[in-house]
């Protein structure tokens, strides 16, 4: 933090006392401070270590999807939502996906939702961990950071035996899956269920009863449930308001309605409540994992839909029909149906939203998306204004705002 | 009784009365068109009413449509009522010449950036708002950039020199 002018003289401590303006310290936190994890600015009036008075700016990192996304046939709009959330690119693509699947009124064989919800449990897991594992880094605890880290590292470590990629990593198609899983694949994600329970338990020691760690979160940066809604707040931090809204159990996507899974809520709406939030949901994550992985249905990896799917390659060469299908498929030359559509997926950091207006062109004609962070990190400013500082800190990364998400 | 989306029509038919101009129920959302005027009222009425129940407020966003004569633009919400899990989707025509729309901040505190981005894309005023202004372009752009008349810059152009970008 750079501190800019003081002129603080004194030291008034009631936060709530009106103090003269030329008392005030400016700080600006960010937009390149390490503890934003991110680019965005705040700037904040301090008395002493106490926030006053907190403005956001946003938008560093803009790079103009919804206008792009005007330009390109939808295939080609699945990497700008990888860009999107990237510390949990599955979901964001899959929700691009779901939301054309919707549009094209495809049929998707079971399989594919199967092996979809594995995936997006997975990144939720991957997003979860960073959050919370962030959350102690910032008091001084590196530990858990680097321990987590591990696994996250073997859950991109599967995301690449399915797609090749790690981080921004464009998996899967309209309509399924490049490829099937491979048995590396499956025996990763098995060591994975195997392993990940006991560095997780390991992980929540250190933490969840750890007096240090309570005493700095517990009461710190809460919000109402009354406030979170009227915010617009989705995702763990609502529903460490008290608030169970979650997208997959409200209007289940994707066969989430198989599954049996809880919705962690929390109470208190404070930086502990969303950190066990989390904690919890990575569990139930875990067992959403097992058991898709366990009844994974036989069956096509991908839906007969021609117009969207590449057939593959060998046919290519071979068949006259699919060499059609290739070409307007690669060249964008797909007509879709009109239609105006919302479609909600739960994303790491709560509703991610797809609203899509097609005009039935090869491209969208208005496609806008509802990013969580965008919607709640407003709220910011309410929640750490009368806190201290190093609690500031601690709420952003509680908040989980990702800047890719913010900025769009 | 569940509340459907007949029900929920109906409703709003008789709270708006003329000011409904047409309704579709298409993927599985009621969508609206209504007067620009009502926008707040509406809101607050599917706030307020106890069948309802109409609190969270999931999406503020516009669109352009130059073709469309005296209504090139839009402003599309979308409501949410998480006692009946029903979402609605309502939408405000606006002309050209006069794109100004009473702002929901008094009602959701959420809509204060949504409404930001709104304006900072197509220009879409958004009267009673306390801080209207840009919020993730730069504040010296003087265009709307999501307005249809601003084509992706031209990929084949060579008037710019790009060497430094590998184009």
């Amino acid at each position: 933090m750079i501190i800019l002018e003081d002129k603080n003289k004194n030291i008034t401590l009631d936060p709530l006392k009106k103090v003269d303006e030329t008392e005030l310290t400016t700080l600006n936190f960010g937009p390149i401070h390490p503890a934003t994890h991110g680019v965005m600015q705040n700037i904040l009036k301090v008395n002493g270590e106490t926030i006053v008075e907190c403005e956001q700016t946003i938008g560093y990192i803009h790079r103009a999807f919804e206008k792009i996304a005007e330009h390109r046939p939808f295939y080609q709009i699945t990497p700008l939502t990888d860009r999107l959330n990237y510390c949990s690119s599955p979901i964001n693509n899959m929700g691009w996906h779901l939301t054309v699947e919707k549009l094209i009124q495809a049929d998707i064989p079971k399989r594919v939702d199967y092996m979809r919800v594995i995936i997006m449990e997975l990144s939720r897991i991957a997003d979860h961990l960073v959050c919370n594992s962030v959350i102690a880094a910032d008091m001084g605890a590196l530990t858990g950071f680097t321990y987590v880290f591990q696994f996250r590292e073997k859950i991109y470590d599967i995301f690449e035996e399915v797609c090749g990629a790690r981080l921004t990593t464009n998996i899967g198609r309209i309509g399924g899956f490049e490829r099937d899983f491979s048995p590396a694949a499956h025996k990763k994600i098995k060591a994975l269920l195997q392993e990940f329970p006991k560095m997780f338990n390991e992980f929540k020691s250190m933490l969840e009863r750890n007096r240090i760690f309570m005493d700095r979160t517990i009461g710190v940066g809460g919000i109402s449930a009354e406030r979170a809604l009227n915010y617009g707040f989705t995702g763990p931090n609502l529903r460490a308001t008290g608030v169970d809204y979650d997208v997959r159990v409200m209007n289940p996507y994707c066969s989430y309605e198989d599954f049996d899974f809880m919705i962690p809520v929390g109470s208190s709406g404070d930086v502990y409540d969303r950190f066990m939030v989390r904690n919890r949901e990575i569990e139930e994550s875990l067992k959403m994992i097992k058991q898709a992985h366990d009844n994974l249905p036989e069956g096509k990896y991908y839906a007969e839909v021609p117009e969207f799917y590449l057939p593959p390659k060998e046919d290519v060469y071979t068949k006259m029909e699919a060499l059609i299908w290739h070409f307007k498929i690669v060249m964008g030359e797909t007509d879709v149906p009109t239609g105006e559509i919302y479609h909600a997926v739960e994303g790491g950091n709560g509703e991610l939203g797809f609203y899509l207006v097609s005009d039935g062109g090869r491209s969208a004609y208005r496609l806008h998306f509802r990013r969580p962070c965008f919607i709640y990190y407003q709220a910011f400013s309410e929640i750490v204004c009368g806190g201290m500082i190093s609690d500031a800190v601690m709420t952003m990364s509680s908040l989980n705002v990702i800047a890719g998400e913010l900025d769009a | 009784m569940a509340l459907t989306s007949d029900i929920l029509l109906s409703k709003v038919k008789d709270f708006l009365g003329e000011d409904l101009i047409s309704s579709t129920d298409t993927f599985g959302i009621l969508s609206v068109n209504i007067s620009a005027s009502r926008n707040i009222d509406l809101l607050e009425f599917l706030h307020k009413d106890a069948a309802i129940q109409m609190n969270f407020l999931t999406d503020i966003t516009g669109a352009h449509y130059p073709d469309r004569k005296g209504q090139e633009f839009e402003v599309i919400y979308h409501a949410h009522s998480f006692v009946n899990n029903i979402r609605l989707r309502i939408k405000c025509p606006l002309p050209l010449e006069n794109l100004e729309i009473k702002s929901a901040t008094s009602l959701y505190s959420g809509a204060n950036w949504m409404e930001r981005e709104a304006y900072d894309f197509f220009g879409i005023i958004f009267t009673g708002h306390p801080n209207l202004k840009r919020i993730l372009n730069v504040d010296e752009m003087d265009y709307f950039p999501m307005r249809k008349e601003y084509p992706l810059e031209d990929q084949t152009r060579t008037d710019k020199e790009d060497d430094y970008f590998g184009r």
